[in-house]
């Protein structure tokens, strides 16, 4: 009773990223509030998820194995959410910030009413003073997010309602292994006591899933590019810069909203989060959204031609000029130094 | 066979171009300094409503929002472009509702719009981006939900089926009616307004803006020009589950980021500065 859970996606058998990483956030939590930490496997052909997830501290691993659960629909998996939180009366409960965690997570935080905070880009523990009522919470879930376009940082609490619900994009959060040879418990449920026959109203009829050919996440430098950048044109000299010094194309989402370059390349709270050795900000202002998910890469170069962009304070190098007259120059000079 | 398809949109300050007067000093949002628009992702909703509309003779689209008094431009936008009629719940008692209070009064006004096989709504609302309350309304009605939508590709049957457009792929589904579904800003974009409906309805409003506009019985003589309008009251809403007291969620903190500034080095964009940079660069290993 009382836990923090963890719903996890599962792939073909396999676990994601996303929600070894909200395991990892998750334990951390669990130590700190002196609980345990449970995962909830829903889908089919399961047999490989405790070996997956059990590093990563989970001491109860609940399994709901039935064919008709993967793919993923939204009714089956709310179902199996809903009385399963009923039973077992969570603290928390986080999700992937993703196409199921976001589809997922409203519906069952309506169900049980519930809060949820969406796409958190920190989530901590602390205490909470209703003024009016002057009561005080102890160990509530700060749900922290940039909110109102990534203009501002919100922190939202639950106080009342349980569990307190947030979902988290991939890349936020570090995925760690606590302990290669950490064994929980497995609970096998039967899921026809969970899921009825009307939960399946939405069938699926063809599923087309592949991995995505553009690598924001993983690259070592990325050069990215804003607003500021001006056009899809221009957008072109940030790929000559990133084939020139073996970088991936990134972009704020004013640039991916304004049609410069794809969605899969957005980096920030609503896309994804960076941590390279080297981040080049090519037309990027430095909203909040946009600062949140690359504000830990190594190093940052802001080319702006605004000596006030907010991004040049967190830049260790800054070249205030025109990304269009400046780009060039670095593929110049990067070609004549380089051995 | 002919379909009732209701529209849920919200206008939204728009977040995406926010300039420097968009803050006050005291670090909270300066509403009144950003332009009031259509909810981007609304219009891909409204759009796939009128498209089904265009195929399936005698279907109605009618647009529910909830907002200011406002937030009526968002009816009128619609029946600029195609809608056929639309409803504003508006009362002081929303407001500083969370997700699960908007999706409590949304679903009270759906129940009150009556009988309906559609309800499509935008992705998410660029103010917030939680994509939260379109599941939760179909939640609360007990309907089935397809997120994700690029294009609903047909209706028949009593079923919908529908293109999603997930991070790594695509997936057709099938889903039965009544349904909701919430649609990607990768789907179609809206229309543009069509000249003969502005003039036909650029006079529509609401009870209270007739009132105070003094058009006399303009709205009597045209009922087509009557926009709906409800409070919490006329929709039956509980005021214990609006606003503030049926949000969960409390806002604990609102906070102007103030970037942990570093001490950076500056260079201009001559030749000998970026020539600088880059042997830099090269020198310490962070390229090359």
């Amino acid at each position: 009773m009382n836990n923090i859970f963890v719903y996890l996606e599962i792939e073909n058998g396999k676990t994601e990223d996303v929600s070894l990483e909200l395991l990892t956030k998750g334990r951390a939590l669990a130590d700190k509030l002196n609980c345990k930490l449970e995962a909830v496997a829903a889908g089919s052909g399961l047999n490989q998820i405790g070996t997956q997830v059990f590093p990563y501290g989970v001491d109860r691993l609940h399994l709901f194995d039935d064919k008709r659960l993967s793919p993923y629909t939204s009714l089956p998996h709310t179902a199996i959410l809903v009385k399963l939180f009923k039973e077992e009366k969570p603290q928390i409960a986080l999700m992937g910030a993703t196409g199921v965690g976001r589809d997922l997570g409203p519906r069952v935080s309506s169900a049980l009413f519930s809060g949820l905070t969406a796409d958190c880009t920190a989530l901590e523990i602390g205490d909470h003073e209703e003024k009016k009522e002057n009561k005080t919470y102890k160990n509530l879930l700060y749900q922290i997010r940039p909110a109102f376009g990534g203009n501002i940082v919100a922190t939202i609490v639950n106080p009342d309602n349980r569990p307190q619900m947030a979902t988290v994009r991939e890349g936020v959060m570090k995925k760690e292994i606590r302990d290669a040879n950490y064994r929980g418990e497995t609970v096998a449920h039967n899921p026809s006591e969970y899921v009825s026959d009307e939960d399946f109203a939405v069938g699926i009829i063809e599923r087309h899933i592949e991995s995505s050919k553009i690598n924001v996440k993983s690259a070592p430098i990325i050069v990215a590019g804003g607003y500021g950048m001006g056009s899809k044109e221009n957008f072109e000299l940030l790929h000559q810069l990133a084939a020139t010094v073996g970088a991936e194309v990134g972009a704020s989402r004013a640039a991916v909203d304004a049609g410069f370059t794809e969605h899969e390349r957005q980096i920030g709270q609503t896309g994804v989060t960076v941590r390279p050795k080297l981040y080049i900000a090519c037309g990027i202002s430095g909203q909040i959204q946009h600062v949140a998910g690359m504000q830990d890469s190594s190093i940052i170069i802001s080319v702006n031609n605004d000596a006030n962009a907010p991004i040049n304070t967190i830049a260790d190098y800054v070249i205030v000029g025109e990304a269009e007259t400046v780009i060039p120059k670095m593929i110049k000079y990067y070609k004549k130094n380089s051995k | 066979m002919s379909l009732k398809i209701i529209v849920l949109a919200k206008q939204v300050p728009d977040t995406r171009n926010v300039g420097k007067d968009a803050m006050k000093e005291d670090g909270t949002v300066n509403r009144a300094a950003l332009p009031a628009i259509f909810n981007p992702e609304d219009l891909n909703a409204l759009e796939q409503a009128l498209r089904l509309k265009d195929s399936h003779p005698n279907s109605t689209v009618t647009i529910l929002t909830m907002g200011p008094p406002r937030a009526a431009d968002i009816i009128r936008e619609g029946l600029f472009r195609g809608a056929d009629g639309g409803y504003l719940l508006t009362d002081r008692i929303f407001a500083g509702a969370d997700t699960l209070a908007t999706s409590y009064a949304l679903h009270m006004a759906v129940k009150k719009v009556g009988r309906f096989d559609l309800i499509i709504s935008g992705r998410q609302a660029i103010d917030g981006d939680t994509a939260q309350v379109g599941p939760q309304v179909a939640e609360k009605l007990g309907i089935p939900q397809i997120t994700y939508a690029e294009e609903i590709q047909s209706v028949n049957d009593g079923k919908a089926t529908v293109k999603r457009r997930l991070e790594h792929g695509v997936e057709i589904v099938a889903g039965k009616l009544p349904l909701l579904i919430t649609v990607n800003g990768s789907a179609p974009a809206c229309r543009p307004r069509n000249a003969m409906l502005i003039q036909k309805y650029k006079h529509a409003q609401t009870a209270s803006e007739a009132a105070a506009a003094q058009l006399g019985d303009l709205l009597n003589k045209r009922p087509f020009l009557k926009l709906g309008e409800w409070s919490a009251t006329d929709v039956n809403a509980d005021p214990q589950q609006c606003g503030l007291s049926g949000s969960p969620t409390k806002v604990k903190k609102i906070e102007n980021i103030v970037f942990q500034a570093k001490e950076s080095k500056a260079f201009d964009d001559s030749d000998g500065q970026i020539e600088e940079l880059m042997v830099e660069l090269i020198n310490n290993h962070t390229i090359g």
